[in-house]
């Protein structure tokens, strides 16, 4: 177990490093671009003012020196300077981070609740109506962008509730808290909670078909007992999985709702980083979520190690 | 025919989502057609206008016809999606053989920067890409496609490995084939059904992401009407004031992505059983 | 002695989009306390379908028992309503499995797996029901039994996981137990091995066995009865001895010619043909399209078991 935990995390920094390369390179797919995009964002015409722009970025230098300046501060805790705001990343970003945590914990905690049981009763009532439906339905959740559903939510609270769950300041009750951060959170885990259900609902038949289903019932076990004791935790193992997949979708759902719900988390700021030409910002930005979906797969591997003997014990 | 009246039984929701796709790539082709009003002419008189007889869906605050963008935004959302699709699947399959057929360092460095590249979200991946382009038709396809190479070539390259221990390959080795031939005559085909379906179940996701870029401003910029943009345009200002705004245009994407669903979930059945979740 | 295992008339359809496929056929059979009762057919004979019926652990739907009646002691097994059907499971009548690989919960250990047992049909502490696992698996013959009851399968061998199985299945003592094909997995070494631990359990505990296999080989080794079954109906009954030295219906004779024997040089011979599909039977005799020695009235009347010689009935119109 250790030396697997030793692997893991070798193979966990040598990812994090190609990812860092990575962003990096897809920032300057095309040469120079970044500073063109400034300077004409910026509506500056004076050649003087470019020659700046590319000297206080570093963009003078050649791609490696820069590459490693960019690391280098990264190791270091120095993640520069905001261009917009001129104060340091750091302190722009790490106040944002736990609004955008509790939203995705919340996003994922609702797509497990709801989906692992629904699967389940799909699964369990297999071709009839109820397990249509769900299907159906699951398919639908699947189809619906992330921030129109948001939108819909939106006008439904305006013209029923006549009142807008939009984070306009932290929210100071628990009432308010659970709309602030629960109606957001629901609509971006639709999605993965319509996965999940539909993968549970098939890694459950494909158990249920198991020889040792047969066995547990054969022992005289009920049938509540052979689904949960025998056949539900064996149907979770691939669903432990998905939710470190699903973790890296959840980014891109929060980036919309975020946007939809006004809420000041690091997601949104990426867009607005975006739209501001704020390179050095938006660098950072996608290397901390980059970092966030790598050790959130860590976690999930090493909670599928610890749940299945046969990768605890090796085989 | 009468294999098709059989498959369309057998799959009612898979025929209800072609139809559903069928539909919208039909307004996508006679849009010209098919659209009441220009989607490009604003009338200061009809601004906000509600649905009625002149602008059946209503009119956006610039005073254009909702309906005729919507339907002329079939065409930017359809055209990203399967531009999208067919690169990224295209690019995908190709790495995925090379990767798998050959193996090596070669092998190693694609499942390395495979790995790598998934670890960043599809919008993020597709943002970033956007926002270092720079906002067009083309670069918008450009953006999603990457991010959907390596899921491709990863499947691919799975399934051209279990494919190489099968018999027949073994066999053609055995009669001297080479190993071109054998790629090109046995593992090739082979490989089309997991890519045929693996290709539709991106479409949604792809039409999804358009929509999503659009949204944030990111995407295919004006004149083309795109429905990620209406929406964004309208969003949260003309909630109150002017709802259809906010609920067609969704309407447009979930019901396009739908259909793409249900029939990639019919697809997937009748070619691969086995494939799952 | 009574019999504690009374089968009569036993007949399992399963209802499909092609048709009604009828896997079991009015099969009768009894088994005495401490006999084993072996069932001998090919695969696809409906011999597996016969014993998941004695269980009622026939998948319904599509399945279902039309009619017959299973007693163990006495009780009717087909009349019982679901709750108590599930607690004479394991206590009255257990299984073992073909598969010792995937018949075992791959997340539990050998030893929970046996306990559940324990705990289910007995008022029992959970410490006990463990004690009691770890005393089955030193039953079997497993070294070092109480390290082994907290292993997962995947740590044992083969052998050994059937072992566990069979533990696990003679754990409450059941009157009956019925083996499907117990050793077909196993290597030819380990299978000698599991079958003399089948028996010596068989004596000591006084449990009847059904042992289904398509191997004669085994048969001859432990098993005091046979029934030989064929496209779900039984076709030849009476004890081992006299139905290797005297087999009246051909298709027992086919199965006999097929197998190799020590001191008989001659050349082996196969079945012709394979076993019709059970939803597409010939109105006579299902065994008449593969018989040398069919006549006309095999194709038309399905023959009626018969007494041939004292205790050993066949199903021929022939022979």
């Amino acid at each position: 177990m250790l030396s697997y935990l030793l692997r893991r995390l070798g193979l966990m920094v040598l990812t994090l490093f190609g990812v860092s390369i990575a962003i990096f390179l897809l920032l300057r797919i095309v040469p120079g671009n970044i500073a063109d995009i400034l300077f004409d964002s910026a509506g500056m015409i004076d050649p003087a003012e470019k020659q700046k722009i590319v000297a206080e970025l570093g963009l003078d230098q050649p791609l490696v020196v820069q590459y490693a300046q960019w690391v280098n501060g990264l190791l270091h805790g120095d993640l520069g300077y905001s261009y917009v705001s001129e104060k340091p990343v750091l302190d722009e970003v790490l106040p944002r981070i736990p609004i955008t945590a509790r939203l995705a914990a919340l996003a994922i905690m609702f797509a497990v609740c709801t989906g692992v049981p629904i699967g389940v009763i799909s699964a369990v009532r297999q071709n009839s109506g109820i397990d249509y439906g769900l299907r159906v339905f699951s398919l639908a959740a699947l189809s619906l962008p992330s921030f129109w559903l948001g939108l819909l939510v939106l006008m439904a609270f305006v013209n029923w509730a006549g009142l807008l769950p939009i984070y306009d300041k932290a929210p100071q009750t628990w009432g308010m808290a659970i709309l602030m951060y629960g109606v957001p959170a629901a609509t971006v885990g639709l999605r993965s909670s319509a996965l999940i259900m539909r993968l549970t609902r098939s890694s459950m038949l494909e158990v249920m078909r198991m020889d040792y289903i047969r066995t547990a019932r054969s022992k005289g076990l009920s049938e509540p007992a052979v689904t949960f004791i025998h056949a539900l935790r064996n149907a979770l193992l691939p669903v432990i999985t998905t939710i470190g997949i699903e973790t890296a979708f959840l980014f891109g759902g929060l980036v919309v709702t975020e946007t939809v719900f006004n809420i000041p988390g690091v997601a949104r700021f990426l867009v607005e980083a975006i739209r501001w030409r704020d390179y050095p910002m938006v660098q950072n930005l996608v290397m901390f979520i980059a970092t966030v979906v790598v050790i959130v797969n860590l976690i999930v591997d090493l909670t599928y190690a610890f749940v299945d003997p046969r990768i605890r014990l090796g085989s | 025919m009468s294999e098709f009246i059989y498959l369309a039984r057998r799959y009612p929701l898979g025929l209800a989502g072609g139809v559903i796709l069928l539909l919208f790539v039909l307004m996508a082709i006679f849009a010209n057609i098919i659209a009441p009003l220009d989607p490009l002419t604003t009338n200061p008189r009809a601004s906000l206008a509600a649905p009625g007889t002149t602008y059946m869906l209503g009119a956006d605050m610039m005073g254009r016809d909702v309906l005729s963008r919507l339907i002329h935004g079939a065409r930017i959302s359809l055209a990203v999606a399967l531009g999208a699709t067919f690169i990224g699947s295209g690019l995908g399959m190709l790495l995925g053989l090379i990767s798998g057929y050959v193996g090596g360092w070669f092998d190693l460095i694609v499942q390395r920067v495979a790995e790598i590249m998934q670890s960043l979200p599809l919008l993020v991946m597709a943002l970033v890409i956007t926002a270092s382009l720079g906002p067009s038709l083309v670069n918008t396809i450009i953006a999603i496609a990457i991010p959907l190479i390596p899921n491709v070539a990863r499947v691919i390259r799975a399934n051209v490995l279990s494919l190489r221990e099968l018999n027949y390959v073994e066999a053609a080795h055995a009669i001297g084939m080479s190993n071109t031939r054998i790629a090109a005559l046995h593992v090739l085909p082979n490989t089309l059904a997991p890519l045929i379906v693996l290709a539709t179940a991106q479409l949604g996701s792809t039409i999804l992401t358009e929509a999503s870029l659009s949204f944030l401003g990111l995407g295919v910029p004006e004149p083309y009407p795109s429905w990620g943009r209406m929406l964004s345009e309208s969003a949260a200002e003309y909630m109150r004031t002017a709802p259809w705004l906010v609920i067609f245009p969704g309407v447009a994407i979930s019901a396009v992505v739908f259909g793409a669903n249900l029939f990639g979930d019919a697809l997937r059945d009748y070619l691969d059983p086995r494939m799952g979740d | 002695m009574a019999p504690v295992l009374e089968v009569s008339g036993l007949s399992t359809v399963f209802h499909t989009r092609t048709g009604t496929v009828r896997a079991v056929q009015d099969v009768s059979f009894s088994v005495e306390p401490g006999e084993t009762m072996a069932v001998v057919g090919e695969s696809g004979c409906g011999k597996t379908m016969m014993a998941l019926s004695l269980m009622r652990l026939i998948p319904s739907p599509p399945g279902e028992i039309t009619a017959g009646s299973v007693r163990v002691a006495g009780t009717d097994l087909l009349k019982l309503d679901e709750p108590t059907m599930r607690d004479m499971r394991g206590s009255q009548i257990a299984m073992i499995f073909q598969e010792p690989m995937t018949a075992l919960n791959p997340l539990l250990t050998v030893g929970k797996q046996i306990a559940e047992m324990v705990t289910l049909h007995e008022k029992v502490s959970g410490r006990a029901a463990k004690e009691r696992a770890v005393e089955m698996l030193h039953h079997v013959k497993i070294p070092e039994p109480r390290r082994r009851a907290g292993e997962y399968p995947h740590q044992m061998s083969g052998g050994m996981r059937q072992r566990a199985m069979i533990a696990m299945a003679l754990a409450c003592k059941p009157k009956v137990l019925i083996a499907d094909e117990p050793t077909t997995a196993l290597d030819v070494t380990i299978q000698a091995q599991v079958l003399d631990l089948i028996d010596d359990l068989r004596q000591e505990l006084g449990t009847a066995v059904v042992l289904i296999t398509h191997d004669l080989g085994v048969v001859a080794e432990v098993a005091d009865r046979m029934i030989v079954m064929y496209a779900g109906r039984k076709v030849e009954e009476g004890t081992v001895a006299e139905l290797f030295a005297h087999p009246r219906h051909p298709y027992l004779q086919g199965l006999l010619n097929s197998v190799p024997r020590v001191g008989q040089p001659k050349r082996l011979q196969e079945i012709a043909g394979t076993v019709p599909p059970l939803s597409n039977l010939p109105p006579g005799c299902a065994f008449a399209p593969r018989c040398p020695s069919a006549v006309a009235q095999c194709r038309d009347a399905i023959p009626p078991l018969d007494e041939k010689r004292p205790g050993h009935r066949a199903a021929c119109w022939v022979t």
